[in-house]
């Protein structure tokens, strides 16, 4: 394991690797949900922490060059006085760097509107599996030939490291407003959700929470939302005055055709921040419910939510585990969560075969396996089940013109037998 | 590097035909299938055969109060056209860059494989994102079938005005000729008028420069006033502020040279999108990462039977 502290020593560590005949893994934070920072097979680990400064900052192109160690938040933090933000903000943005979001194309709740990591990099340097160095995608808003920069981004420590990021800033809007809503039935406010986009409505932010998430979220930080709701939405609008007034109008009006049995808007910022300090604190609050859970992430068509999530809860009833669900429901993200205790005998096959169920039950809804966590190890396996022999066979190329030797991250991503013709291949070093 | 046999060129509306390389004498056209899939507006994603012009994909979703910020230069343009040139419309300031509304694509490779990447959701990180991938590959590593895109509502006013506005929040667009700027702001009507106003309103959207001979120059957007100052009267020419894209036209092959070398000068580059000097490769600089692009053209096409020659790099091999 090595924490370099510029580009030059990631490539010498690359390096290194490589002499040695090691694979090697790219690593930020470790918060990573799908593994794929996990090393496997004694790699050369090579941590970015220690590359953690803010580059340079052009606040008139609305420009950062930031090291891959940058925490998210601290980049928005940076930027603040400027009337600027960095928009993608995971739920764990006081935690992850942003090269861990570059490596997993992170989203969070405002990506909605802005979009997710990918729509915000512009330019990064990266080292490549053969240790050289070179720029994907630069400051101009085209580059030459293909874009390589939008094949790096999540593509999750496969295809090189990322050294130095040129990430685009967001000026804040000048009016905001959070909503609150409240609902007595998880039905009611994910018909809700499908109905503000149907309406025309794109909000910045559309979350959404049922109850045993909701009341484990006020018992932790007292958000203020009501305990006996079956499931609340938070919804955010930005903009100018006129827009922000309209959509505020127009969610209200959608919530309540659903029965809303609360509609309120946050009074002022402390309101807003209370609201969203809840949201974001969800997982945390877990922790008063069980000890350990089992967070998944697929999406859905946004009008598949309330069947997708009838099922989830039958699921999870079959197999006698609890779930709880938190997500970015404004894009049909979801994010089911199981939860147990693993000291419980036999639990762990409960919570893994309703886990690939619920993921089944996306897929079967016309959804993907995942919407933002990545695919790493854990769903590399079941990355047949969206892509056919030559879909995969096709990623499988572009890796290897990437990393023709097969030496970035191993093992992630791609199932084994990706490539055609790769399981009757003869194994290296095969006498025959 | 051309294998034996017929060399394919993929076919829209040929409104860029001559962008990047040229195309091969005597290729096989191929042209992609016409028409809406599936088209769920209360999901605002739409899947569409890749030889559907924008025209038709416009009306489609017009219908329905929404609409995709492709915004082609020529209606006539092809879904399948558009992703592949990759060059984004005048709204790119606010709308993002063609290559942010790609949801899915499907794409015949060079070796005959139907292969599909990306997904069908508005949020996806499943596998390697092969839609942007695709996108300004000039049909170099597949024939387009299909592509699924990401729409958004309509606004209910969108309106040009004279003017600066520097400080605008949000505009859709602020173009600049040398003379004149301008900008466009889409909204409700009250926040339309309110961010208008001291602005002289527009009865018609400005013209792009056109000509036989144009180009598109990409500069980092705080180089944009030094690049067009040095374009000194040869070239007609309209820059998008806060972007970096500056559309410039001439009825000289050379003029358009000489912006190319002056794109060079301030950090930036030239793709040409029209006419030229007949010795152009399009693209007039090294490809960036060359070797490695050169492979990524490999794996989608090994016997480089796709438009070998609108990149430079292809020449070459
Ligand atoms: C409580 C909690 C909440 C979360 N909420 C969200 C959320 O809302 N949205 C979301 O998207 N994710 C969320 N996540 C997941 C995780 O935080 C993100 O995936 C994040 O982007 C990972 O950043 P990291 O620095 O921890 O990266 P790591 O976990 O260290 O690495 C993640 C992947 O990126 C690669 N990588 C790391 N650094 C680089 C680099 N410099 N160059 C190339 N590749 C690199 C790694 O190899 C690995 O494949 C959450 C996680 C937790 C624990």
């Amino acid at each position: 394991m090595c924490f370099p502290r510029s580009s030059d020593e990631v490539a010498a560590a690359v390096g290194v690797a490589r002499r040695h005949g090691r694979a090697f893994v790219a690593r930020g934070s470790g918060t990573g949900l799908a593994g794929g920072a996990t090393p496997l097979d004694d790699p050369v680990v090579i941590v970015t922490t220690q590359m953690n400064r803010v580059l340079e900052i052009d606040p008139q192109a609305r420009v950062a060059w930031v090291e891959p160690g940058v925490l998210n938040l601290d980049l928005s933090r940076a930027v603040g006085h400027l009337g600027l933000h960095y928009a993608p903000d995971p739920s764990s943005q006081q935690a992850c760097t942003i090269g861990g979001n570059v490596g997993t194309n992170a989203g969070g709740p405002h990506c909605l509107a802005d979009g997710v990591t990918s729509a915000h990099v512009l330019a990064v340097d990266v080292v490549l599996a053969d240790g050289t160095a070179t720029r994907l995608g630069g400051l101009e808003p085209d580059s030459p030939g293909y874009d390589l920069r939008g094949c790096f981004v999540g593509s999750e420590g496969t295809m090189g490291i990322a050294t130095r990021i040129a990430v685009r800033l967001t000026p804040d809007p000048p009016c905001v407003a959070t909503l609150l809503c409240a609902f007595d039935s998880v039905e009611a406010a994910a018909t809700t959700v499908s109905g503000i986009i149907a309406a025309g409505v794109l909000p910045a932010a559309l979350e959404m929470m049922d109850a045993p998430i909701t009341r484990a979220v006020e018992d932790f930080v007292g958000a203020g939302y009501p305990r006996d709701a079956q499931a609340v939405l938070l919804a955010e609008v930005d903009g100018l005055e006129g827009g922000v007034a309209e959509q505020v109008d127009a969610i209200a009006e959608v919530a309540r055709a659903n029965g809303a049995t609360l509609v309120r808007v946050a009074a002022d910022d402390a309101e807003r921040a209370l609201l969203w300090k809840g949201r974001k604190s969800a997982f945390g609050a877990i922790a008063r419910i069980a000890p350990d859970y089992y967070l998944h992430d697929a999406v859905v068509p946004r009008t598949k939510l309330v069947e997708v999530l009838r099922r989830v809860y039958e699921i999870a009833d079959a197999h006698e585990v609890i779930v709880m669900n938190v997500f970015h429901a404004g894009d049909g993200n979801l994010h089911p969560l199981l939860v147990f205790d693993q000291r419980e005998p036999g639990v762990w096959d409960r919570v893994h075969a309703a886990g690939t169920e619920i993921l089944e039950a996306c897929l079967d809804a016309g959804g993907v396996l995942t919407g933002e966590h990545g695919v790493g190890i854990e769903k590399r396996d079941l990355m047949p089940r969206m892509f056919s022999p030559d879909d995969l066979d096709a990623q499988a190329r572009l890796r290897d013109a990437f990393d023709p030797d097969g030496v970035a991250n191993p093992q992630k991503v791609l199932p084994r037998g990706s490539r055609c013709g790769e399981l009757q291949r003869v194994p290296e070093g095969t006498w025959i | 590097m051309t294998a034996p046999g017929p060399v394919v060129a993929p076919v829209g509306a040929r409104t860029h035909w001559e962008i990047g390389g040229p195309p091969t004498e005597g290729a096989v056209e191929v042209r992609a299938p016409v028409g809406v899939i599936t088209y769920e507006p209360a999901d605002m994603t739409i899947t569409v055969g890749a030889g559907t012009s924008f025209d038709t994909l416009d009306g489609v979703l017009a219908e329905h109060g929404q609409e995709c910020a492709l915004d082609p230069r020529s209606r006539a343009a092809t879904v399948g056209g558009i992703l592949a040139c990759g060059l984004s419309g005048l709204r790119r300031l606010r709308h993002g860059p063609v290559r942010d509304h790609v949801l899915e694509v499907r794409f015949e490779t060079g070796d005959g494989r139907l292969v599909k990447g990306g997904g069908q959701t508005v949020k996806n990180v499943t596998g390697y994102d092969l839609p942007r991938l695709f996108v300004g590959s000039l049909g170099t590593i597949g024939v387009l079938q299909q592509a699924t895109l990401r729409c958004r509502p309509r606004f209910p006013r969108s309106r040009w005005f004279a003017g600066s506005a520097t400080d605008s929040f949000r505009a859709s667009a602020r173009l600049w000729d040398g003379a004149r700027e301008a900008v466009l702001f889409e909204g409700v009507d009250a926040d339309v008028e309110s961010q208008g106003r001291g602005l002289a309103p527009l009865d018609t959207p400005p013209a792009l420069p056109d000509g036989p001979h144009r180009g598109r120059i990409s500069v980092a957007p705080g180089r944009v006033g030094e690049c067009t100052a040095a374009l000194a009267g040869r070239v007609r020419w309209c820059a998008e502020l806060g972007v970096g894209t500056v559309h410039v036209a001439a009825d000289e092959a050379d003029a358009l040279v000489h912006a190319r070398s002056v794109s060079h000068a301030y950090g930036g580059w030239m793709l040409r999108e029209a006419g030229g000097p007949s010795d152009d490769d399009g693209f007039g600089c090294a490809l960036p990462s060359a070797a490695l692009m050169r492979r990524v053209k490999d794996a989608f096409d090994p016997g480089w039977k796709l438009n070998p020659a609108r990149l430079p790099f292809a020449r070459i091999g």
